[in-house]
């Protein structure tokens, strides 16, 4: 469905900007976003057009959110290590 | 207009897949080509011919091999950035003989078929990059012939060159051994890629050049720098690093593994393959090689490689394992999964 | 420009395959399963060997997410009857060898027909332009492709440019999905870039009737572990939302200024999905007033003589459907790796990049590559 690809905006005209894909430029189509793009914004594009604007933070946000993901994962785990020894120290006390 | 029937097109008639260097080809080859050309008896010793399905054929005279290849090419467009098929009709060939270890070309063949209406100033063009390329390989084109046919009969200008060279050292694409390492000469997909850029509109701004260049010399200098160090080599031209590598490991009876992160890659080239979802391991190169190399030589082979200015990028990319014979596995870094065989036309894709 | 490499960091990759281990072990009760309605998902899965890092509890099954696969023979027929009648046809590169009845655009193609491919709708606009012949735009793709075509319709074209509709929309496939005797899916991963036009809020009457939560997810190695981690997550607790795991390209309510242009130009009606079955409101048509752009009402398509010779009884064997659906593997099909090959393919599961069937004859089933020696 969807080769989306994000590029980043180096130039705004009219209808159109051009956008950066690792070096390559080329121009791409923006009757479709609903915010107006600028240069430094990251646009995702589909098939020559813009769809949707990434805000520079946006990208901070989701790597952020995906470490909250791994702490929160990471913290339940933490907690079954130390429910499970307390157990096993209990279980060890009765014997 | 013929009945389309589904499969039976495929056994009916020639398709552009048959061309395009990967799975279908090599059907193609062994079914027709093959099958017509098998010799009674088997060739004789002394001969490597065409079921070997090698970079040449060879033929021994006395202590050395006389290695001969052909090839034809056809591309479009025939002006691209870095290069047009003048250089490449040159520089494949040169490789190929350079593939085999035949760097030492004794002579090339030039032989044209231009459409009627084709302009004269892009023959000259042509020839000039010719010559240029012949140069730089230290080759001469001594035989050629030229024909012309009607506008519309073929497309522009098809050249096919022929070229013949020495070597004590026959260097097989089927020596891979266990161990060994896999070693590419430069960047890898920028001739491909350059060229998908120019075709189907994608009307992309880059940097992105044809790599073609002839190799002689570099292999030259790779192959000096240890004594049998370089066990197997092949060009990753149509079909692209995975074809290549694919048949090597086919032949030589062992797996590779390789690593992407260890792939050198250009940014652009990897900007076009994010835009079209055309991964640059499936895209032809036209200025580089796949060695496969004893552990024992790598330093040397490598440090050789890189002196040499189409060297700069060399690296290793692979190795040879016992298990998954036959196969290409990548490490992508998150995990491990097979490189599917080339079939077919490449073509962008949206999905 | 680096930023996407950072949804590419290995070590964070691992963590997260650390977490979902962990999320689908507390599952409990048998293999977790979970179905994603992408192709992008699924090519990103396969290109990043993502595949040998899931827990082998966790099913990830590939559903009918891929336009090229669930693009109708009928539909194939009509490019293919009208190329053959002589018109121009552009289309996606995605396309062009998808079987028809009796053969793919790839055929015709070598038969003469005059077929182009492009990158963009708006390529083909161009041709159209630098042309008198008819040009028709063969419009395949989901609604992320189909808001395109309508943006070119809108700012106006040539009058010899027409479209062949075969756009389809995604929500209400999950529907039929969800109620499938058979199906055991627990949770649904969403297309992040489809959810970019539509929004999430579509998913909401989703979860509500059938109670299967969904996370909208990205593309990147990190996008997709994460909404793993938090999907499998989900169903251990029994949850039943909808989550936006993707927030740097969705919002509740989608991109308003691309769907406004989507629903002037198309509209929704019920139809065949290739192998599937009936979808209702899963295809997009060209509304009443885009009439004189719409080759199905300017040119006779005459798909009858194509029908002649259909293979008829391979095409009755194909399982592709229920492959899509996540009931049948490739290996439950008679024809897989025999008559259904990459060069001879039957179904459309077999020709797409995305297709499961193609996915598993390249990579050879769901191979383990941990075993393999390395001593690099």
């Amino acid at each position: 469905m969807c080769l989306g690809v994000p590029g980043l905006v180096v130039r705004v005209d009219e209808l159109t900007a051009v956008v950066d894909f690792w070096g390559v430029r080329r121009r791409v189509r923006l009757d479709l976003v609903d915010e107006p793009v600028s240069v430094g914004d990251y646009v995702l594009n589909h098939v020559g057009f813009a769809i949707r604007r990434i805000a520079p933070d946006d990208v901070e946000m989701t790597l952020a959110m995906y470490r909250q993901l791994l702490a929160e994962a990471e913290g339940d785990d933490l907690m079954a290590a130390d429910v499970r020894s307390e157990i096993k120290a209990g279980a060890g006390s009765e014997e | 207009m013929p009945p389309l029937t589904g499969h039976t097109v495929d056994g009916e008639r020639i398709l552009l897949k048959h061309g395009a260097g990967g799975r279908a080809m090599r059907r193609l080859i062994a079914e027709t080509f093959l099958t017509a050309f098998a010799t009674d008896p088997p060739e004789r010793a002394g001969i490597l011919g065409l079921s070997a399905m090698d970079d040449g054929g060879a033929v021994r005279l006395g202590d050395h091999w006389l290695v001969v290849t052909t090839d034809s090419h056809v591309i479009q467009p025939i002006f691209f950035p870095g290069g047009d098929i003048g250089r490449l009709a040159i520089a494949g060939t040169v490789n190929d003989l350079a593939m085999m270890g035949a760097t030492d070309v004794l002579g090339l063949t030039c032989s044209v078929i231009i459409e009627e209406g084709f302009p004269r100033r892009d023959l000259e063009r042509i020839l000039t990059s010719m010559r240029v390329a012949s140069v730089e390989a230290s080759a001469s084109v001594i035989a050629g012939d030229t024909k012309v046919m009607g506008a519309g009969e073929i497309d522009g200008i098809v050249i096919n060159t022929t070229g013949i060279g020495l070597t004590r050292h026959l260097i097989r694409d089927a020596g891979l051994q266990i161990g060994d390492r896999i070693v590419v000469t430069g960047t890898v997909g920028d001739h491909g890629m350059a060229v998908m850029a120019l075709r189907h509109g994608l009307q992309l701004d880059s940097d992105l050049r044809s790599d073609v260049a002839p190799l002689g010399a570099l292999i030259r200098a790779a192959l000096d720098a240890s004594v049998n160090g370089v066990s197997a080599m092949k060009d990753p031209t149509r079909g692209g690093v995975a074809g290549a590598l694919h048949e090597m490991a086919v032949k030589s009876g062992v797996g590779v593994v390789l690593v992407h992160g260890d792939l050198p890659v250009r940014p652009e080239v990897r900007g076009v393959s994010e835009l079209v979802g055309i991964d640059p391991l499936f895209v032809a190169n036209e200025g580089k090689a796949l060695l496969g190399v004893r552990p024992g030589a790598v330093r040397e082979v490598l440090a050789a490689l890189r002196a040499h200015p189409l060297g700069r990028d060399a690296a290793v990319i692979g190795v040879c394992i016992p298990d998954h014979t036959g196969n290409v596995i990548l490490d992508t870094g998150f995990g491990r999964r097979l490189v599917a065989e080339p079939d077919g036309e490449l073509l962008p894709r949206i999905c | 420009m680096n930023a996407p490499l950072e949804f590419r960091d290995p070590v964070q990759a691992r963590e997260l395959c650390g977490a979902l281990a962990r999320a689908t072990d507390s599952v409990g009760g048998g293999p977790a399963s979970v179905m994603h309605v992408c192709g992008s998902h699924e090519q990103a899965i396969a290109k990043f060997g993502l595949r040998a890092a899931f827990p082998k509890a966790l099913n990830v099954i590939m559903g009918p997410g891929c336009p090229v696969c669930i693009t109708d023979q009928p539909e194939i027929d009509e490019a293919i009857a009208l190329a053959t009648q002589g018109v121009r046809i552009a289309t996606y590169g995605d396309m062009v060898r998808v079987p028809g009845s009796a053969g793919a655009l790839a055929d015709a193609q070598a038969g003469g027909a005059k077929i182009d491919v492009v990158y963009s709708v708006a390529q083909a606009v161009e041709q159209a332009r630098e042309t008198t012949e008819p040009v028709v735009f063969f419009a395949t793709g989901f609604e992320t492709t189909a808001v395109a075509t309508a943006a070119v319709l809108l700012r106006g074209v040539p009058s010899n440019f027409f479209i062949l509709s075969a756009h389809k929309y995604i929500p209400p496939v999950m529907e039929i999905v969800a109620e499938m005797p058979g199906t055991r899916v627990q949770g649904f991963l969403a297309a992040g870039h489809a959810a970019t036009i539509t929004g999430y809020g579509v998913f909401e009457p989703f979860v509500e009737r059938h109670g299967l939560p969904v996370v909208v997810a990205g593309f990147e190695p990190l996008d997709i572990l994460a909404a793993l981690v938090k999907l499998v997550e989900m169903i251990g607790r029994g949850d039943r939302t909808v989550v936006n795991m993707f927030p740097r390209c969705v919002s509740r309510d989608g991109n308003a200024n691309a769907l406004r242009q989507l629903w002037e130009v198309f509209q929704p009606i019920g139809g065949r999905w290739r192998g599937i079955a009936h979808v209702p409101n899963g295809n997009l048509r060209l509304r009443d007033e885009w009439a004189a752009v719409d080759a199905r009402r300017q040119f006779t398509i005459d798909i009858a003589s194509l029908w002649r010779h259909a293979p008829a009884s391979l095409v009755r064997q194909c399982i592709c459907g229920n492959i899509m659906a996540g009931i049948a593997s490739p290996a439950d099909c008679a024809l897989f790796g025999d008559a259904c090959v990459p060069d001879t393919p039957v179904g459309a599961c077999m020709v797409s990049s995305e297709g499961t069937c193609r996915i598993w004859h390249e990579y050879g089933g769901v191979p383990d590559l941990r075993g393999a020696s390395c001593p690099l």
